[in-house]
């Protein structure tokens, strides 16, 4: 019994001690202790975590203090005799009103961080955040600039056919840039469950809801790159949907800005141009080795019934508009690719389906086909 | 006595005896528990280490999703029914229950709900694999075909749990023995009144939200759908309207177990037994008005937030006037540790820990942090694994010699008791770690820097597992060669079960008992 | 049926199990049915008759001990506060669904229309043009897609009437009828109170006679909804929980009406029911009783302020 308590015991002490050492660097393997941040909120959502921490251990130093004592001092063995008592006003009034003075103590400034954090006003910078199955989209509001955000860590890193690398699950094909000493605005939303924005370095936690948006802020001073996750079930990949932001100082960030904008003007300028099929194909099978055999798998044979067979597929053989539309539109549970993919991409993949695995429709399509589909032409 | 069991199946099947319906319900309870186990197994193997080993997040999601289920409602819930069924009509020297049939009734809908859940792993597109909270749209126009199967089963076990409660509730108003004013029942009976209340208030807000999300498949509604005008933070809403006194349903009860082994290990009359009454009340009542606090992060106005979490906050108050005063109970006491009494002082310690941990997720803020990580796996095992299934096994040590007429054997029960309080220490206790460092929950894959936490934490888990068989053969050699128990079987045990012989006659009470 | 002592102990009963079997027979039935499986409406016929025939007997036995006296005091009240709980248990039920109706009403379509200040966003981003009404006529979806949208709101709704036709307005007039029920169906209580069969039977089938009507009502309400209206399950929160409470009431009512059907007939086929012992009808005027306070409020809050 007296062991059992002590070990009790130790865990606590063993966490509070330990909890010093989890700033540091070199022992992140182990971390045991919530980040600081790089917030002035994080930081005080750090400091509340840190004090109720602390209040509940010196309780517990108390209640379990007490408890081993009386284990030790009034065993039978030890030839203790029960004593009867079995009241107290006194005491009963003690331990509800103690509990409550520390109650009120905690809740004084949890309320003054939450007033903070609920304060949107008065933003320099609106991003909207939209989960998808299982990415991110990053828009920024009235700025011409939007992307896409995925998983960047290979299939053979998973499935352990590779060494992992350090940012193993945490990495992504494009991040999110904002600029430092700017209050920066996230609207949060999603297109089709409900999925959660987090970066625990900026302590910000949201629900992205359907049809909703949410609205939560930071202001990051120092320069450099937060990681965070999904963090609420959104299905199949909810674990492989990361979140990586990468804060610059403000000129740097313009200058990026004007590159994503040259970048879209340059996937605009290219749509417009013709192909040979030769090129499709090549893009194409690039593409879908990217994008599509994930489900679909590298031969297209798929995984049925789940996930259909593309080789032999009665779309990708038949009716051409029907597959754009799978493609770009998506269906029950295949994705909509029509704004992630460039309308070079999307001719691209498509082409490279309608020949490949067998299937042998012969037919290409260009880069404009899909710009007028999306046009309702 | 006039008769006793009938003989064969037919006992079990057509039986309208409190003893083999909570004999049922206890036996069924732990098959479930270690399928539930075993779900958790897969899981915690998974976890083992970084990279997908053994199984597909697909299938990850839907043990995640089952292990909640199953120990919840299949677990839990029915081995504290189990208790009742026993314990009750002998502490309040009743007969037996208010409505034995319906009794029959309420159990025997279980096997089959719970069949037709587990069925759900077979279909095509899987089990359910929107964890065991179900939020919509993942769980309604995202949700595999045998969701269907699972609101009905839902369903099914909700209507069980009513019939069972208002039969709890029926037995203790209505049957008890001259002379057992309310302030005289023992607190497990006290504890079991207000759960029952509790589950007759919310298993039909249950009811009523599957049903939501049955029409909004099915048949074209827009509850959870903004295009329409819902919500889908309304099925939150309902759901932990529900599902915040569901937690309360699965903790009172242990209370009440507690509360009786104390006082007979320390040979000392529980302290403060009517201040156990009112915080058992007013934590029952604070249940109702804290649901949000699950819902920290949905983007709720801020007066709701604070509503919330000041709530929330409060129910540490009557929680710790329990502890306080199972603390003080055993403060001068002449204490002896047998194996009920290790696993009642375990739970109030542990429970406290997850107590603790509860009290950090009620800070809004720091919630933020916290939400959905493992920090609030480790909340939740804290407060059920030494919480509630610690409580269960405690009362099955406490009242087994009574039922079945044999002691158990000892020594095998401290080592159940220490390689479970071992295991499950080191399963849980590094999730705090793995939580706070940023592990997000129900993910079948992490980065390295969760890898040695979660190393030990699923060596842990497979310790305690191999625990609870130690504790099955302990059991079933018990009932079947134990030694001769005698009548008061404790030494410090004080009310009327203990005044019957052992096991207790098929009918306990054939006239009213004395009350003193 | 053993009685030792002065405690009731009953023996035992087959009823159980096959209660189990059959309950679990129809929602198996109806999952598969719904899921679109061929032997789903066998099953779930299957499972309802195996449930009825299980009733008609429980509730034959119950009936039968009684009237051989076996039925303690004790276990007499332990009936009453069965039904008791039992009732509470279904408030709670319609508390889930009026508390929808609230938050869709008070929460969700504020919100959505960029009401509060948290979700100033949401119809500049989301839903351009979406303005909270309630009836909800043009939902979110129609707002921001015009033609191309899936959900679409009802053409009419339910709601208040003009001072001029309001004789002409339905809802009323099933608030009347369900209303007077109510009061008839006391006056059958105390006529059987008083011994006075005649009296029983007559008020007791004028109550009956009243829920039929009332169904019918309904009934007639949800074809000109469906037909004339555009108003279905499919229009939006409007619909949905309009459906949803009248629709789960007028279930409620259904039963009440085959409860108190079944009461009538005992009365007038076997001369049940004493003026000291009647708790079976007293249970079924109970759930009479709820059954007429859920539509007080469901026509305050769907139809006068809907
Ligand atoms: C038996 C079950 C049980 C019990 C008893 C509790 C008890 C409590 N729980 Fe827990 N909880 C769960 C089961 C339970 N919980 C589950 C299953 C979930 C997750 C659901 C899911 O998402 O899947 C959850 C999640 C959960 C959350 C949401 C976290 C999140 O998702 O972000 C929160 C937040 O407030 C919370 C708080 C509390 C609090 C304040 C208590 C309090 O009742 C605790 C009170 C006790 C003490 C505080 C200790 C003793 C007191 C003293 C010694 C007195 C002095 C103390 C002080 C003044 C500090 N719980
Ligand atoms: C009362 C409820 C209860 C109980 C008792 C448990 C018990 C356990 N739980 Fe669970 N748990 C929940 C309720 C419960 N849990 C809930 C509600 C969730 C949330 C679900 C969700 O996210 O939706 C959850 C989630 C959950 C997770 C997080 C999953 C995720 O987020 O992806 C994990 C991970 O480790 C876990 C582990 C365990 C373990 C190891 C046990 C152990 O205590 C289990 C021990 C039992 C056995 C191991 C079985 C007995 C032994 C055998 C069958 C023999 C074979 C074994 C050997 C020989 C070793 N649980
Ligand atoms: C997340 C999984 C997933 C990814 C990634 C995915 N698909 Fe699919 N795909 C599906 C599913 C599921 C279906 C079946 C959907 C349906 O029937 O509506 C499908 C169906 C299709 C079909 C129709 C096949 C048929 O015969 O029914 C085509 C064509 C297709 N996908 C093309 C693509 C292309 C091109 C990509 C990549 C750019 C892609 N898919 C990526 C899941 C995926
Ligand atoms: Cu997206 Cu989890
Ligand atoms: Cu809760």
């Amino acid at each position: 019994m007296l062991k059992q308590a002590k070990s009790c015991f130790a865990w606590l002490l063993g966490l509070s001690f330990t909890s010093q050492f989890a700033l540091a660097d070199d022992v992140k393997r182990w971390g045991v202790n919530m980040t600081q941040g790089v917030t002035d909120v994080s930081r005080e959502i750090y400091g509340l975590h840190m004090d109720i921490f602390w209040w509940c251990v010196a309780i517990g130093v108390v209640v379990f203090g007490v408890m081993i004592y009386t284990m030790i001092a009034h065993r039978k063995a030890n030839g203790a005799k029960a004593a009867n008592f079995h009241e107290s006003t006194t005491l009963e009034i003690l331990w509800t009103v103690v509990p409550i003075i520390i109650l009120v103590i905690m809740v004084i400034p949890a309320t003054k961080t939450l007033i903070k954090v609920y304060d949107t006003s008065e933003p320099d910078l609106d991003v909207v955040v939209t989960g998808y199955q299982w990415k991110w989209k990053y828009e920024y509001l009235n700025q011409d600039v939007s992307f896409f955000s995925s998983l960047s860590t290979p299939q053979d890193e998973i499935y352990n056919r590779a060494p992992k690398g350090p940012n193993y699950l945490l990495e992504v094909d494009q991040e999110l840039v904002i600029p430092t000493k700017q209050k920066v605005r996230f609207l949060i939303t999603a297109n089709d469950v409900i999925h959660a924005w987090w970066v625990p370095d900026l302590a910000v936690k949201k629900d992205a809801i359907p049809g909703f948006i949410n609205e939560s802020w930071t202001y990051v001073e120092e320069p450099g790159i937060y990681r965070g996750q999904c963090a609420e079930l959104c299905g199949k990949d909810h674990g492989f949907m990361p979140i990586v932001v990468r804060a610059v100082p403000q000129a740097e960030f313009d200058a990026w800005m004007n590159k994503k904008r040259e970048a879209a003007a340059a996937i605009a300028e290219a749509a417009k141009q013709t192909l040979t099929f030769d090129e499709l194909y090549a893009q194409g099978e690039a593409v879908y080795q990217k994008h599509c055999a994930a489900c679909h798998q590298a031969d297209g044979k798929g995984i049925p019934p789940t996930f259909p067979a593309i080789a032999g597929s009665p779309i990708a053989n038949g009716d051409m508009r029907a597959h754009i539309d799978r493609v770009l539109n998506g269906g029950q549970g295949m994705p909509p690719f029509g704004e992630q993919l460039t309308p070079v991409e999307s001719a691209a993949v498509i082409t490279f389906q309608r020949n490949a695995f067998g299937n042998n429709t012969g037919s290409e399509l260009q880069p404009i086909d899909i710009v007028n589909f999306k046009q309702g032409l | 006595m006039a008769h006793g069991p009938a003989k064969g199946i037919t006992r079990w099947l057509y039986t309208t005896n409190h003893k083999d319906i909570g004999s049922m319900y206890l036996w069924f309870s732990f098959l479930m528990f270690l399928l539930g186990g075993v779900f958790a197994l897969v899981i915690r193997a998974e976890l083992f280490e970084p990279g997908l080993q053994i199984v597909e997040p697909e299938f990850f999601n839907q043990m995640t999703t089952m292990h909640g289920l199953v120990m919840v409602f299949g677990a839990v819930m029915p081995a504290f029914v189990g208790l009742a069924n026993w314990m009750v009509p002998m502490m309040i020297g009743a007969p037996d229950m208010a409505l034995p049939r319906m009794n029959n009734w309420s159990f025997w809908i279980l096997p089959f709900a719970f069949a037709m859940l587990a069925s759900t792993l077979f279909m095509e597109g899987g089990a359910p694999n929107f964890g065991w909270t179900f939020y919509a749209p993942l769980s309604t126009t995202y949700a595999p075909p045998s969701v269907t199967f699972f609101i009905f089963a839902v369903h099914i076990m909700g209507a069980s749990s009513i019939m069972g409660a208002i039969n709890i509730i029926a037995t203790i108003l209505n049957m008890r023995a001259p002379g057992m004013t309310l302030m005289k029942m023992p607190l497990f009976v006290w504890t079991w009144l207000i759960t029952a209340y509790l589950l007759i208030a919310v298993m039909p807000v249950l009811a009523g939200v599957v049903t939501m999300m049955l029409m909004d498949i099915h048949f074209g509604t827009s509850f959870f759908s903004a295009a329409g005008g819902g919500d889908p933070v309304l099925f939150q809403h309902v759901f932990w309207f529900f599902g915040h006194p569901e937690v309360y349903i699965m903790i009172l009860p242990a209370f009440g177990v507690v509360s009786a082994i104390i006082p007979t290990f320390a040979r000392k009359p529980l302290f403060g037994y009517a201040s156990m009454v009112y915080a058992t009340a007013s934590i029952a009542f604070l249940s109702f008005i804290v649901w949000a606090h699950h819902m920290f992060t949905v983007g709720m106005p801020i007066a709701g937030e604070l509503f919330f979490m000041y709530a929330t906050m409060l129910i540490a108050v009557p929680t710790g006037v329990k502890v306080f005063n199972w603390v003080t109970t055993m403060f001068k006491g002449s204490m002896t540790f047998e194996t009920p009494m290790l696993f009642s002082v375990a739970f109030v310690i542990l429970f406290t820990i997850g107590g603790f941990s509860g009290l950090m997720l009620a800070i809004a803020p720091a919630d933020f942090q916290y939400h959905d990580t493992y920090f609030v796996v480790a909340h939740f095992h804290y407060v059920l694994v030494p919480g509630a299934i610690f409580s269960i096994t405690a009362g099955v040590y406490y009242w087994l010699p009574k039922w079945c007429g044999n002691m158990y054997d000892e020594t095998m029960g401290k080592m159940h008791f220490w390689m479970a309080f071992i295991g499950l220490n080191l399963t849980f206790f590094p999730m705090h770690f793995a939580g706070l460092a940023g592990m997000p929950r129900r993910i079948p894959d992490y980065n390295m820097m969760f890898a040695d936490w979660n190393m030990i934490s699923s060596v842990g888990a497979f310790l305690f597992g191999a625990a609870q068989l130690l504790f099955l053969y302990n059991v079933i050699a018990t009932i079947v060669s134990g030694k001769k128990a005698t009548d008061r079987v404790w030494e410090g045990s004080h009310g009327l079960e203990w005044t019957v012989p052992s096991p207790a006659p098929y009918h306990t009470f054939s006239t009213p008992p004395e009350v003193k | 049926m053993a009685t030792e002592g002065t405690y009731y102990v009953p023996e035992q009963s087959k009823l159980p199990i096959f209660a189990s079997f059959g309950l679990f027979l129809t929602v198996f039935g109806a999952a598969n049915w719904i899921n679109g499986s061929d032997n789903g409406p066998m099953m779930f016929m299957a499972g309802g008759f195996v449930m009825a025939v299980v009733l008609w007997n429980w509730f034959s036995t119950v009936i039968d001990e009684n009237m051989n006296g076996l039925n303690s005091p004790q276990l007499k009240r332990s009936y009453v506060w069965g039904m008791g709980w039992f009732i509470f248990s279904e408030v709670m039920f319609f508390a889930a669904f009026f508390g929808a109706l609230y938050y869709i009403r008070n929460f969700s379509l504020p919100w959505l229309a960029g009401e509060g200040d948290h979700s100033s966003m949401t119809p500049e981003v989301l839903w351009p043009g979406f303005e909270a009404h309630w009836p909800l006529m043009t939902t979110p979806d129609m707002a921001a897609n015009g033609e191309a949208a899936k959900v679409l709101g009802p053409a009419q709704n339910m709601s208040g009437s003009t001072v001029e036709n309001v004789w002409s307005w339905l809802p009323l007039w099933n608030t009347i009828v369900l209303m007077t029920s109510s009061v008839t169906v006391h006056f059958a209580h105390t006529a059987i109170k008083k011994d006075n069969r005649k009296g029983f039977n007559l008020w007791l089938g004028i109550t009956v006679l009243l829920g039929f009507i009332f169904l019918g009502l309904q009934a007639e309400e949800y074809i000109v909804a469906y037909n004339d209206m555009g108003l279905t399950l499919e229009s939006g929160a409007y619909g949905t929980t309009f459906f949803m409470l009248t629709g789960f009431h007028g279930a409620h009512v259904t039963m009440g009406t085959i409860m108190l059907l079944v009461m009538w007939l005992r009365s007038m086929l076997k001369g049940h029911f004493k003026s000291d012992d009647q708790f079976g009808f007293e249970a079924a005027s109970w759930y009479w009783h709820f059954v007429d306070v859920v539509w007080v409020g469901l026509f305050i809050f769907v139809y006068v302020f809907g």
